[in-house]
């Protein structure tokens, strides 16, 4: 698997290969969000009970999962970076914690415009609600981290050892909704039980669910590659990078 | 050298350095009896409210006065370079790593405990929430001290250390402060709170066995 994955650790390989998989992701990842939320919002039924403001689910959970999911890859970029030194995999941290708290301060904020008309309240301190504005303080301090070293790279190794100790928090935020039985409710899709939704509801979602994910990729590439131009500015490579692309545009 | 005997030889010297500069540890207790004192002149002196607040309020305390001295942790050993000579000659440095914990924890952790009581009983505590806030420092404080040493080690080198150390530290802290101060609220009802007991040794456990890891990578990394 090593010699297989090395060649992605060298910034100029890798920087060939996230502008490919970026051309196909972005305009993925915009059709599957569209088809997702237009078929959430116009085409399915609206709740017995919540009438049609529940259609916000359609942004609120799949934010709320990757706010999550975007941290453990974060995660998982840290160790490789701790454990292997791979430089690609440090700068990947600072490309991926912004993505991470926009999608947690989505989640918090759909949260809250969702709870005024169902629990009578923008804002509750509900064990769920808690954790997950912990997690936006752990994005927060990552990045406040990564940024206070005058050495880019010893802000970047920092950032990498609390992102790894940050991931405690996401076993309690995922479970804090059945060890503290608060107001938030439990999970409706479970991988293993049938899921306590109709499926003419659970689609959409689903594909919106997916939709974020793609979006996250696109993003991830996006922003890693930036990344790499700025830390790679002095080598040859980026340069002629950058004068065929001002060549492209005259 | 080994692992111990650079364990020993640190703390033997933290302990020398806390017993001659009283004030590292006699501050931040007197930072904790301070707000603890604040409390019932800020909300007023209702016996029942203060009660109902107690936990939270000790615990909160607590927390930031383990914050208060934790930015100079390793500050002083960074600046005169014996971090850089420990480093340069190899030295195991989980071991120094443990041993600063260890004393910073003797520092500012152990005080509030030896004075918890009195300051519960100004609150209004009943007896058996007064041992549960005494069991929960116990369990909790060596979790807050390992914590506030990563924080330390982390910001060592970085422009802007000490609110910097409170920002990426204080999230961490949540989980602690939730089962204790449950703990301490299930006392004082009369309940068992062993479950809120068993999470905190639970965490404590984790913290020990990999929190010291993470410590001496910090310090590595920020002495480069």
């Amino acid at each position: 698997m090593f010699k297989w994955l090395d060649p992605y650790a060298k910034p100029q390989v890798l920087f060939a290969t996230l502008l490919w998989w970026q051309r196909g992701l972005m305009p993925l990842s915009i059709v599957v969000l569209l088809l997702g939320t237009i078929w959430g919002l116009g085409f399915t039924p609206a709740d017995y009970q919540q009438g049609d403001s529940y259609r916000i689910i359609h942004v609120h959970v799949p934010a709320a999962i990757w706010s999550m999911g975007v941290y453990a890859w974060m995660a998982i970029a840290a160790f490789i970076a701790l454990v292997w030194q791979v430089k690609t995999a440090q700068w990947a941290i600072g490309a991926i914690a912004p993505i991470g708290a926009v999608y947690t301060l989505i989640a918090l904020f759909t949260g809250a415009a969702w709870g005024k008309p169902m629990w009578g309240t923008w804002w509750v301190w509900d064990a769920r609600l808690t954790s997950e504005l912990i997690l936006l303080f752990l994005f927060l301090g990552v990045m406040a981290l990564q940024n206070a070293f005058a050495d880019r790279q010893t802000g970047d190794k920092a950032a990498a050892v609390l992102a790894v100790v940050g991931v405690v928090n996401l076993p309690i935020i995922h479970y804090s909704v059945e060890w503290w039985n608060t107001l938030h409710q439990g999970a409706t899709i479970t991988k293993f039980a049938k899921p306590s939704m109709d499926p003419s509801m659970l689609w959409p979602l689903l594909i919106c669910i997916l939709g974020f994910a793609l979006l996250f990729g696109a993003l991830t590439c996006l922003r890693l590659r930036t990344a790499i131009l700025q830390h790679e500015a002095h080598r040859p490579w980026v340069r002629q990078y950058v004068e065929e692309q001002q060549d492209a545009k005259l | 050298m080994s692992h111990i005997a650079v364990f020993r030889a640190t703390l033997e010297r933290e302990l020398k350095l806390l017993a001659r500069q009283k004030a590292d540890w006699v501050n931040p207790l007197l930072f904790f009896i301070i707000i603890l004192t604040l409390f019932p002149l800020g909300v007023g002196a209702k016996p029942n409210l203060l009660r109902e607040i107690a936990p939270g309020v000790i615990w909160i305390a607590a927390l930031l006065s383990v914050l208060l001295g934790a930015e100079r942790q390793f500050r002083q050993d960074y600046r005169d370079g014996v971090l850089e000579q420990l480093v340069a000659a190899r030295a195991p440095l989980l071991g120094y790593s443990l041993a600063k914990i260890a004393a910073g924890w003797i520092g500012s952790g152990l005080p509030l405990i030896l004075v918890s009581p009195l300051l519960a009983l100004f609150l209004g505590l009943s007896a058996e929430a007064l041992l549960a806030v005494v069991l929960t420092l116990l369990l909790g404080t060596p979790l807050l001290s390992l914590l506030s040493a990563l924080g330390a080690a982390l910001t060592l080198s970085a422009d802007k250390g000490g609110i910097l150390l409170a920002l990426i530290i204080l999230p961490l802290y949540i989980p602690l402060l939730i089962f204790a101060s449950a703990a301490v609220e299930q006392a004082g009802f009369g309940l068992n709170y062993q479950a809120q007991l068993a999470v905190l040794a639970a965490m404590l456990c984790v913290a020990l066995a990999l929190v010291p890891i993470a410590v001496q990578k910090a310090l590595k990394l920020n002495v480069g």
